[in-house]
């Protein structure tokens, strides 16, 4: 059993502060995430405030040579405190990642152009995006997407009722356990 | 599979069309000696896509990868290729299996490779080793651990 290293913390971008913890290792030019993107929308929006979500960069670079860079930019927004806004771009276009597409969807999402314009050249972001994938390859990551669920590996299929149903049968035995 | 503590018995193998790399001319460095089933099919495309990212990462650790299956040379170089790998890609071919047999992860019933994995420390001990099933992609954690282990010994 896979276990998540290091355990979400304050470097991370999370969303909502449920105690439920659905986390994706992805990767913006992978097509399965970018088809599990819409997938984890319909259940952000089903589970409401019941789920948090954190997504960790996972860019396989040699396959996937504007992933890197994409996930650098996200960071970079995330410093104008975007960071979701840049990520839901970047998957709802993944096929076109050029920089010219990336300054574009920096400039739609109302981002400072010439502070984003430095930030992607910050060593600091690299550095981030790096720390992500380090930590991917030591939780037991192996593809993209990967997800885990409260810390721990998530086997099982994501299509979206599965998915859902599963994370939906955690609720209700952390709902349990805590009473 | 083959014990740890014991010296990893060496090979010869075609790592492209005209090259060969035996085993022990990599003494010096840590090798993982990743055994997988079949070019081209999608657990071991993940697996060793994973392991593609990985060079520096494994380079930390003074540590070089080389795959095993028992496809040829040529297929070897087509899938490299395609797949754009920065590290060799052994061929078990002739006599089929020779190797695998040799490291005690071959597979009679397919005719290829397990999915298996061995960590060989500078002097050519082998330290770790995993043998994953054969539908699943063992990820790098185990790797990592390994070698750190060796470097904190």
């Amino acid at each position: 059993m896979n276990q998540l290293i290091p355990p979400v913390n304050t470097n991370d971008h999370i969303y909502g502060s449920a105690a439920l913890e659905l986390v994706e290792y992805g990767d913006y030019e992978c097509p399965y995430c970018g088809r599990a993107y819409p997938i984890i929308k319909h259940i952000q929006q089903k589970l409401g405030d019941d789920l948090k979500f954190v997504f960790r960069n996972f860019p396989l670079s040699h396959i996937h040579p504007h992933a890197f860079a994409a996930a650098v930019a996200t960071e970079a927004a995330g410093l104008q405190n975007k960071f979701w806004e840049m990520h839901d771009i970047v998957f709802e276009n993944q096929k076109t990642l050029e920089p010219g597409d990336i300054f574009y969807f920096a400039k739609s999402i109302g981002l400072d152009l010439e502070k984003f314009k430095n930030d992607i050249t910050n060593n600091e972001l690299q550095s981030k995006v790096e720390g992500d994938i380090e930590s991917g390859f030591r939780s037991g990551v192996n593809k993209t997407p990967t997800f885990f669920i409260n810390g721990v590996r998530y086997e099982g299929d994501w299509e979206e009722n599965t998915f859902l149903q599963y994370l939906k049968d955690q609720l209700m035995e952390t709902s349990i356990s805590g009473e | 599979m083959v014990a740890i503590g014991t010296i990893a018995p060496d090979f010869e193998l075609n790592s492209t069309p005209d090259q060969k790399l035996r085993l022990s001319e990599l003494r010096d460095k840590k090798i993982i000696l990743a055994f997988y089933p079949a070019d081209w099919s999608p657990v071991c495309d993940d697996q060793l896509t994973l392991y593609n990212e990985m060079e520096k990462y494994f380079a930390k650790h003074n540590a070089q990868l080389v795959a095993i299956s028992v496809d040829s040379k040529w297929s070897h170089l087509a899938f490299s290729g395609d797949r754009k790998f920065h590290f060799p890609l052994l061929s078990d071919f002739e006599p089929k299996g020779d190797v695998a047999r040799l490291y005690e992860v071959y597979d009679v019933k397919t005719g290829e490779c397990k999915r298996a994995l061995y960590v060989i420390d500078e002097k050519g001990v082998i330290r770790w080793h995993y043998l994953s099933p054969v539908g699943l992609n063992p990820g790098a954690d185990g790797i990592l651990n390994a070698l750190e282990e060796i470097d904190n010994f």
